[in-house]
């Protein structure tokens, strides 16, 4: 019976220890992500200041020469064109579907949030190629007396703004979730309109909630890579307007891992580029999380 | 009384906009699923999932993709494996041995939270460099352990969700009848969790299965079946986007016909967690 009481306390502590190593194992990841690929890129930054990188224009990697401003401003374009498609629309529905919906809206539009947040990067590309491309080609393009291929910014954020929506629209009604019922309620005794409500109760309440869905989903568009990759165009050039080809930055670190090898320090250059990627990625989810935690915890 | 018509007219206007945004999101799925089908169903057959590509594949000849739906099964299974190995141990941790320490548990949440922000690209990128650290080449192992760093975030999260939800009184129940803390984790609340833990695992297999950018560095491609874990092997998503980017037209077919595969296989799972959460959760103690 001893024995037995023994083996017990060794097994719980031993399952114990193991499930702190994971855990201790799974929050160090950011780190040891941040440190692999700090350690990679560091010959770069030893020949190269941080912010000839950042915003220099030139990029020959023949002749050693890695700016990455093009790309930056690229992914900038597609992400802020994908936001600001993307954003109303979750904003609107995210409503609807706390506020207006009957039951069964609500029970289709679970699964539909779920599937399409579930759909693969590729496929949303393959989608793009098929239906975004040609139609920003053919009817978009036109419109404003341009020619155009359809490859473009225009249509990444387009696509992008698709594979986003799910993503901020989850946010978005959990958000909206946390706003106590009795504030609309007595609002609502009050004589105000539904919509009254909503205009001035519950978009000032959660506010901050909203900046920081659209903040995460800013990020979230910031690091996406194949969908964008395959209807962008990827030409290396400043956009300047969104009809034209860009090319982010994610799009560059996949598209070159064939031959980044065989020029110097141009594996270090690329996976300075992801270097980048994860710190902006990292403080914008820091910050926007913390956001809505404060709104779940003050209301 | 004119005030109250505009009111009813501004609330009316905003009723309508915010039924189209929500129209607008059930049309885009609606849209993407069809489109894809409609291109990608004609070019289906079943030589696409049965064969190997022959020589010639590529300039549109004979052959299918049987290796790399079978390199992206063996990839998502062993990773989905691997994170749950990883995963289940953290979420039971934090829900049980850390119960009283909620700041603590607030804060993990909060960077795991963080961790699932981390796109694709940088676990790839990462994986890369550490296959190179430890002179590896591309292989299915190194695409494996890859895909679990990018999971396990995800596997916890969803794993959590669920445990939070086991009422504090059965841990101190069983607790209070002598069993150790273990012993109600993989005991009381794993039996507990099993509808989430199921739906935690599918979801972490869809993503693990769908992901092209964090396998594109570490698996590489190849056109035979994947036979060891060493070896390079090639997966769907890749095969979708090498087969677009051909210039050939039966080649581009074939990736349309690669798509609704991969589409039906996402469909799938989730149909399958729908179904399992229902079943399971009958068992549940409230």
């Amino acid at each position: 019976m001893k024995f037995y009481n023994i083996t017990r306390a060794l097994r719980s502590r031993l399952h114990s220890s193991w499930m702190l190593t994971a855990l201790i194992f799974s929050l160090l990841l950011p780190v040891l992500l941040a440190i692999g690929l700090y350690l990679k890129s560091a010959p770069l930054l030893h020949d190269q200041h941080l912010f000839t990188l950042l915003f220099s224009k030139s990029w020959k990697p023949l002749s050693g020469h890695f700016g990455m401003y093009p790309f930056i401003i690229s992914s900038l374009w597609v992400t802020v064109i994908a936001l600001i498609l993307a954003g109303p629309v979750c904003l609107l529905s995210a409503i609807h579907l706390t506020q207006y919906a009957r039951p069964i809206v609500l029970k289709i539009m679970h699964p539909v949030i779920d599937i399409l947040a579930g759909i693969p990067s590729v496929i949303f590309g393959v989608w793009g190629i098929l239906v975004i491309v040609p139609f920003v080609g053919n009817y978009i393009g036109p419109l404003l007396g341009k020619h155009i291929t359809g490859y473009s910014i225009f249509s990444g954020g387009m696509v992008l703004a698709v594979m986003i929506i799910p993503f901020i629209l989850n946010i978005l009604i959990e958000v909206f979730r946390t706003i106590p019922e009795e504030l609309t309620e007595v609002t609502l005794s009050l004589g105000a309109t539904r919509w009254m409500v909503v205009k001035h109760v519950l978009l000032k309440k959660a506010f901050p909630g909203i900046i920081s869905a659209f903040s995460l989903g800013l990020s979230r568009a910031f690091g996406e890579t194949i969908a964008v990759l395959m209807v962008v165009g990827n030409v290396t050039r400043i956009p300047t307007g969104a009809l034209q080809p860009g090319y982010p930055l994610p799009a560059l670190i996949a598209n070159n891992y064939g031959e980044m090898l065989s020029i110097p320090r141009y594996d270090s250059a690329l996976m300075f580029a992801a270097l980048v990627l994860l710190v902006i990625v990292i403080l914008f989810n820091i910050i926007s999380r913390y956001m809505i935690h404060r709104v779940e915890k003050n209301i | 009384m004119n005030r109250l018509k505009i009111r009813k007219a501004e609330e009316l206007f905003f009723r309508v906009i915010m039924f189209l945004a929500t129209s607008v999101i059930l049309l885009a799925l609606c849209m993407i699923i069809f489109s894809i089908l409609r291109k990608g169903l004609p070019a289906l057959s079943w030589s696409m999932i049965s064969q190997l590509p022959k020589g010639g594949f590529y300039f549109g000849k004979e052959g299918g993709i049987l290796n790399a739906i079978m390199g992206s099964v063996y990839l998502a299974f062993g990773a989905t494996f691997l994170a749950f190995l990883i995963g289940l141990p953290v979420a039971l941790y934090i829900n049980i041995h850390l119960h009283k320490r909620k700041k603590l548990v607030n804060g993990i949440r909060f960077m795991l939270d963080v961790m699932w922000g981390i796109p694709s690209i940088v676990y790839g990128a990462f994986g890369f460099t550490v296959m190179l650290y430890f002179g590896m080449r591309s292989s299915l192992l190194a695409g494996m352990l890859t895909v679990t760093l990018f999971i396990i975030p995800i596997m916890i999260r969803a794993i959590d969700e669920v445990l939070k939800t086991v009422p504090t009184g059965l841990l101190e129940a069983t607790l209070s009848l002598g069993s150790t803390k273990s012993e109600t984790a993989y005991k009381v609340y794993f039996k507990q969790g099993i509808s989430g833990i199921v739906t935690a695992l599918l979801l972490s297999f869809g993503r693990a299965i769908g992901d092209a950018a964090s396998v594109l560095f570490t698996t590489g491609y190849t056109d035979n079946m994947p036979t060891s874990l060493l070896q390079p092997t090639a997966t769907l998503p890749l095969a979708i986007f090498f087969q677009l980017s051909s210039p050939i037209a039966e080649v581009k077919e074939r990736a349309y016909a690669s798509a609704v595969i991969l589409t039906l296989i996402i469909l799938f799972i989730s149909l399958v967690s729908r179904i399992s959460s229902r079943h399971y959760h009958k068992h549940k103690i409230k």
